[in-house]
């Protein structure tokens, strides 16, 4: 077991070696720079001495080498639009925010998409399951800035019980003492698309298992219900949601640009696009090795759940007959 | 035979479905004695399985209509609370399945499996439960029981799964053993091991066993009495003997003419019943087997009554001979 996780971080390596490859050849082969003159011109001396000051002026592989040279020591160099920091500094202070949106999200949208799910399941066909049925297709179609507004308007604007948006008054809100109330609209609308494909996929998974020869076995042994399902139908059930379902976290936990503008949080998610739309190189090359590392690590995560979950797959296992 | 252990009256079970009520059970009365085998035969459809999982109520209750009654050990097992047929269950009747394959749960050790009626039922602890797991699977033939319980099903082959089924059917030691086509899935060499222990297990546990099959020569070899059902009747009942030599339904006499038999040329075609079975939403009001039967007659039009041509040897046929 550790071999084979030893093995797979090797392999995750290789895999962000592909993608920093990747993202810098596309990258530098968009047309247009970080330092193209918009607002007036620059003298083409001071311009010159800009682009040697980052490396610009290099060829393209010597860049790549020189970046990632830094890059493997954990150095990503200076975002071009804000020099006074550097990109680590930036990521972290913006991810620490995302990050509590992110994770508060999931507990949402996974705690209560399973809950919905198991509910519709056991009560197959059900007027609740017609609703949770309903209530996820909406939640999936509508997109997440849309219920943010609706949100916005009723529960802020028209009750005025929450606030509107920011993220505590000292950027803190879900940290030590800074329990606010802020966080409370965007994660609802944060939460409710993945927590409609939780609450489907729930549902879908438990009926399948609850249709299985062994449920019926499990039944004609005289187990209580409760048992039948906790014992039998859900270990069964978190095969196929492990594989559908972790998807979502890389996605929650790396923060929507819709989200954050629409509540003021000044978190990671909008330097997925203004960083590419500025081409700064820096923060392009960081927030896709982050995004990328952060799925090898969540695929890694989900090979390893299988092995606790389901004996057949279990590696090592001596498999006689 | 010695004393009724179960008491099977008229029981009806029907489906209600958006095309109409299908009638899959239509009124069978039997009774299973203590330590016999009955075996119920009949084709796919015919409805012995839903007869028998109906008497463990493992349909749910909103799927399907019960009507008849069921006495078993002093109570009607149709008129039980849900908490008391639970208490029955997998403890005072038990059930093995058709395929073993699938009838196990893959992610669970067997052992955990093979105990967990026990502990449900009598409250034992782990302990104790454990080592009489390990005692069931060394009565039902699995070699290093000790080590074995703690393996998973896909560690097993297909007639060992059944052997597993089998001893965590008996965990509790039933009075009566339900097998559902326990041995379909199985080949041969496998089945006659399985049946083999079943006898065995009927002499030293004393329990009774209800067999669904539709494999006659398992029958033979097993069963001491015989129910051939169709349509969701029971067309004739006899000692398993009795059935083999002196077949008065015209279904019977087909299925025994449709086996192969060591004595006919191999170039013979099997015999076939021909035609398909009725249509049971739309239930005949005449003799269910009419449109393939090949003796017909007018009186056919209206359905056949019980005849007893033995006190033990019962047909529902119009033509039907006393010996």
């Amino acid at each position: 077991m550790l071999g084979y996780i030893f093995g797979r971080i090797l392999a995750l390596m290789m895999i962000l070696l592909a993608v920093s490859v990747i993202v810098f050849a596309l990258m530098h082969s968009v047309p247009g720079g970080p330092f193209d003159e918009r607002k007036g011109r620059l003298p083409p001396a001071a311009k010159a001495n800009i682009l040697k000051k980052y490396g610009l002026d290099q060829p393209v592989w010597k860049q790549y080498i020189n970046y990632m040279s830094h890059a493997v020591r954990f150095d990503f160099g200076i975002p071009y639009q804000r020099p006074h920091t550097t990109v680590a500094k930036l990521i972290s202070k913006s991810w620490a925010i995302t990050v509590q949106v992110g994770l508060t999200t999931i507990v949402v949208a996974f705690g209560f998409g399973i809950l919905a799910g198991i509910y519709a399941a056991y009560h197959q066909n059900s007027w609740v399951d017609t609703l949770v049925t309903f209530v996820s297709s909406l939640g999936v179609t509508v997109p997440n800035f849309v219920v943010a507004m609706w949100l916005i308007l009723i529960f802020a604007v028209s009750l005025n019980w929450l606030p509107m948006g920011g993220w505590g008054s000292s950027g803190q809100c879900l940290i030590d003492k800074y329990f606010c109330t802020d966080w409370i609209l965007p994660v609802i609308a944060y939460a409710i698309a993945p927590m409609a494909i939780v609450a489907r996929y729930t549902r879908a998974s438990i009926v399948e298992v609850m249709g299985e020869d062994y449920v019926r076995t499990a039944r004609a042994k005289g187990l209580s219900e409760v048992k039948v399902m906790r014992k039998h139908v859900f270990r069964n059930a978190q095969i196929p949601m492990v594989t559908a379902l972790g998807t979502e976290i890389p996605n929650l936990i790396t923060g929507s640009i819709f989200i954050e503008s629409t509540f003021r949080i000044n978190g990671l998610g909008k330097y997925f696009v203004t960083s590419t739309l500025n081409r700064d190189y820096p923060m392009i090359m960081a927030t896709f090795l982050l995004v990328a590392f952060l799925w090898g690590i969540l695929y890694l995560l989900t090979d390893i759940a299988y092995t606790m979950i389901d004996p057949r797959v279990r590696l090592g296992a001596k498999s006689l007959s | 035979m010695g004393d009724t252990l179960l008491e099977v009256e008229d029981l009806h079970v029907h489906f209600p479905t958006p095309d109409g009520v299908v009638k899959a059970v239509n009124g069978i009365s039997y009774s299973l004695a203590k330590q016999e085998i009955l075996a119920i035969v009949g084709e796919s459809g015919s409805g012995k399985s839903v007869g028998v999982l109906s008497l463990l109520r493992l349909i749910p209750d909103r799927d399907c209509h019960l009507r008849g009654s069921v006495h078993f050990e002093g109570s009607d097992l149709l008129q039980l609370s849900d908490v008391e047929m639970r208490e029955l269950r997998g403890n005072r009747i038990a059930m093995v399945f058709q395929d073993p394959m699938t009838s196990l749960n893959p992610v669970l050790r067997i052992g955990d499996q093979i105990q967990e009626s026990i502990i449900e039922h009598q409250g034992i602890s782990e302990k104790v439960a454990k080592n009489r797991a390990i005692e069931l699977l060394e009565l039902v033939g699995i070699p290093e029981a000790e080590k074995r319980y703690r393996h998973y099903p896909h560690q097993f082959s297909g007639g060992m799964r059944q052997r597993i089924m089998i001893a965590a059917g008996l965990a509790c030691e039933p009075s009566i053993l339900i097998a559902d086509e326990p041995t379909t899935a199985l080949d041969v060499t496998i089945q006659a091991q399985i049946i083999d222990l079943v006898k065995k297990l009927r002499r030293e546990i004393g329990m009774s066993v209800i067999w669904i099959t539709h494999d006659l020569g398992i029958v033979a070899g097993l069963a001491d009495r015989v129910a051939v059902m169709y349509a969701g009747k029971i067309v004739e009942f006899a000692p398993v003997d009795e059935l083999f030599k002196n077949p008065q339904h015209p279904y019977s006499k087909g299925l025994l003419n449709s086996l192969p038999r060591l004595d006919t040329r191999s170039e013979e075609p099997l015999e076939a019943i021909e035609g398909f079975p009725p249509n049971l939403i739309d239930y005949p009001t005449t003799c269910p087997f009419l449109e393939r039967c090949s003796s017909r007659t007018e009186q056919c039009q209206t359905p056949p009554a019980q005849q007893a041509l033995t006190p033990s040897h019962q047909v529902w046929c119009h033509h039907a001979v006393k010996v």
